[in-house]
């Protein structure tokens, strides 16, 4: 049986503030399979976004092994990870982070920079992303013309560009209202029905009603896993 | 990431806040424009001076009297025993190093032609003067020794006194008054330029010494016979000035009775010197403005890291987002350097254009304001050195914003407002 794409042993964050340590981690142990749909819930504190970043690879676990797509990312460097990030991982955030006054074609286009990829290629793949998210007619707009809906989906464009691993969204629907949210899970949905594995974190019922496996988290411990 | 997509993403960061970037390197522009003004300017008025050595011949040496003292009261230059006619006869004749030389008195004062007059410089010479100066003639002859030695009332103009005595030309032949007196004019001067100092050199009437020092009052000097204010003397070609210098001071001392280890009662100058110790301060001044301008530049590197420190602050959603996605430290790091590099070259380049505007400008009007002699020379070499400047302060102050923007935390900076 092949290894999971994403195994978790006994992973902890602490973070230092002030005088004391805060647990953000105490110990999770977690295998999601490739082609998985997951939802990370619990309340904010639960440690679910800190369980998201060390999973990105922006942050690296206190102690603990995390292993994504056959790499150990407790034991990488900084660029290393970068180079991660780049190749396994795609972002899609609440806040969208677009470049503003760049057109959503360059804006999907950006990850490939870092790969050293020539402009005629970028932009030819970012085009093809564009199309998955239906925005090919809007390639050259800049973000502040786009509606909410539509900058969300340029940013799941982004984040296709690099055919990552995982899809990594932390709270995709959180400022979009709930008709756009719902065409956006679609998109999700259609992504996942084409076999990208897909992690959402979410404190919405109804995002997580549509993930196939819902894990929660409470006082940075998984309390739950159903499927 | 290649370094053209690095500059590309640069140029593109910079466009798109097009104001904010000229604002932040008007101090860099400044800065390259003061530096390239002044040093082109320096290297301008150099240029003239060397010039002008050369056309005054760096084998001429003036010889005047000394200053006198007596009762500890020390009396001005020339105060002492003047030199006279005889003294340039007998340098002339005995010391075989010598090619020319002419006694010379000169006097303010105003030639008049019928209506017309102007005033000028009335100087008498020997006929020696002219080989002694290298000077050239446009028409006529110099007067010779024999019409010196009758005083007689001749007289070589210079190009400014022929232009506004004789609008309409014909000077030659023609007479001109001095004090009453006329004199024939028997030559016109070629443009002589101007002196060394930036005086008008044409603005100048020659006439034999001793009609000079007859007809003019001031000359006379109590005990001595035919006194000159100054001799010159033109030395051989091939013939090392220094030795030629101490010949003619040795000579001067046994001629004018200096003890030995006195002081000397008369003073050679050697002009090229002279020149070139003005021109040393003009160096040492061109030096300081240099200076100025590169404070400018360093004040302008400030404003570049306070816009570059205010752009990393206000981009740090963008530097998490490119952090996020595969940007690594150094990719950050570069960004931000080479839109401070390329800032500030831009503001360099600008600058550069400004300078050379600014000391062109300077030298079309500067006559009118009175500064003769300026001349703007701006060499290639001071281009790149200005260009390459600029871009040195874009390093330098935009290594530390660079540097704090590739050390945020992507997880941070992404949750920055």
């Amino acid at each position: 049986m092949a290894a999971p794409l994403i195994r978790a042993r006994g992973l902890t964050r602490v973070y230092k503030l002030g005088g004391g340590d805060v647990h953000a981690l105490r110990g999770v142990d977690l295998d999601i399979e490739r082609g998985e749909y997951c939802a990370i819930m619990g309340a904010s504190g639960s440690g679910k976004s800190t369980f998201m970043n060390l999973l990105g690879a922006l942050d690296r676990p206190t102690s603990g092994a995390l292993v994504v797509d056959g790499e150990a990312l407790q034991d990488k460097r900084p660029d290393e990870l970068a180079q991660f990030r780049n190749r396994a991982v795609g972002f899609v955030f609440q806040q969208f982070n677009l470049l503003p006054r760049t057109t959503a074609l360059d804006n999907v286009a950006l990850p490939l920079l870092y790969r050293g990829w020539s402009l005629a290629r970028r932009r030819k793949r970012a085009e093809e992303c564009l199309r998955m998210v239906g925005l090919a007619e809007r390639m050259d707009h800049h973000p502040s013309q786009l509606s909410g809906g539509q900058q969300q989906r340029v940013a799941i464009a982004r984040a296709l560009a690099g055919e990552p691993a995982i899809l990594l969204a932390d709270e995709p629907t959180g400022a979009l209202d709930s008709q756009t949210s719902d065409d956006v899970m679609d998109i999700f949905d259609r992504l996942n029905a084409e076999g990208i594995t897909l992690i959402i974190v979410t404190h919405e019922a109804d995002v997580g009603a549509r993930a196939r496996r819902r894990i929660t988290f409470r006082d940075g411990l998984i309390v739950e896993d159903v499927t | 990431m290649s370094l053209m997509a690095a500059v590309l993403v640069a140029l593109t960061a910079l466009r798109i806040n097009a104001l904010r970037s000229f604002l932040a390197i008007l101090g860099v522009i400044f800065g390259v424009a003061a530096v390239i003004t002044t040093v082109s300017l320096a290297d301008g008025a150099r240029d003239a001076v060397e010039t002008r050595i050369a056309a005054l011949g760096a084998n001429t040496l003036n010889i005047s009297a000394g200053s006198r003292s007596r009762g500890g009261r020390q009396g001005g230059a020339g105060s002492d025993v003047p030199l006279n006619d005889a003294d340039v006869n007998a340098l002339r004749t005995e010391l075989d190093f010598i090619s020319a030389a002419s006694g010379l008195v000169q006097a303010g004062v105003t030639a008049v032609v019928d209506g017309a007059n102007w005033p000028t410089t009335l100087v008498g010479s020997n006929a020696d003067y002219l080989d002694v100066r290298d000077w050239r003639l446009t028409e006529g002859r110099m007067f010779n020794e024999g019409e010196v030695q009758r005083a007689s009332r001749l007289a070589v103009i210079g190009q400014t006194p022929a232009r506004e005595l004789f609008p309409s030309g014909g000077a030659l032949g023609a007479t001109i008054r001095v004090n009453s007196q006329p004199y024939e004019v028997v030559g016109v001067l070629s443009d002589l330029g101007a002196g060394a100092f930036g005086q008008d050199q044409n603005d100048v009437l020659l006439a034999p010494v001793s009609t000079v020092r007859s007809r003019v009052a001031g000359f006379a000097r109590a005990g001595v016979r035919d006194p000159v204010q100054q001799v010159w003397v033109k030395v051989a070609p091939g013939v090392d000035m220094a030795a030629a210098t101490a010949e003619l001071e040795d000579f001067l001392r046994v001629r004018r009775n200096v003890a030995p280890g006195a002081e000397d009662n008369f003073s050679v100058r050697n002009f090229a010197d002279l020149i070139r110790a003005f021109t040393e301060t003009q160096r040492v001044l061109g030096l300081l403005l240099a200076s100025a301008g590169l404070i400018t530049l360093l004040v302008g590197g400030i404003g570049i890291m306070n816009v570059m420190l205010v752009s990393v602050t206000e981009r740090t959603r963008e530097i998490g987002l490119r952090l996020a996605v595969g940007a690594r430290r150094r990719d950050i790091r570069n960004q931000f350097l080479i839109e401070s590099v390329v800032l500030c070259s831009l503001g360099g380049v600008i600058g550069l254009g400004v300078g050379v505007a600014v000391a062109a400008t300077i030298e079309s009007f500067g006559p009118a304001l009175g500064l003769t002699g300026l001349a703007v020379s701006v060499e290639p070499s001071i281009a790149v050195v200005a260009i390459g400047a600029a871009a040195t302060v874009g390093i330098l102050f935009g290594f530390y914003p660079a540097l704090r923007a590739s050390r945020l935390d992507p997880i941070e900076a992404l949750r920055h407002e």
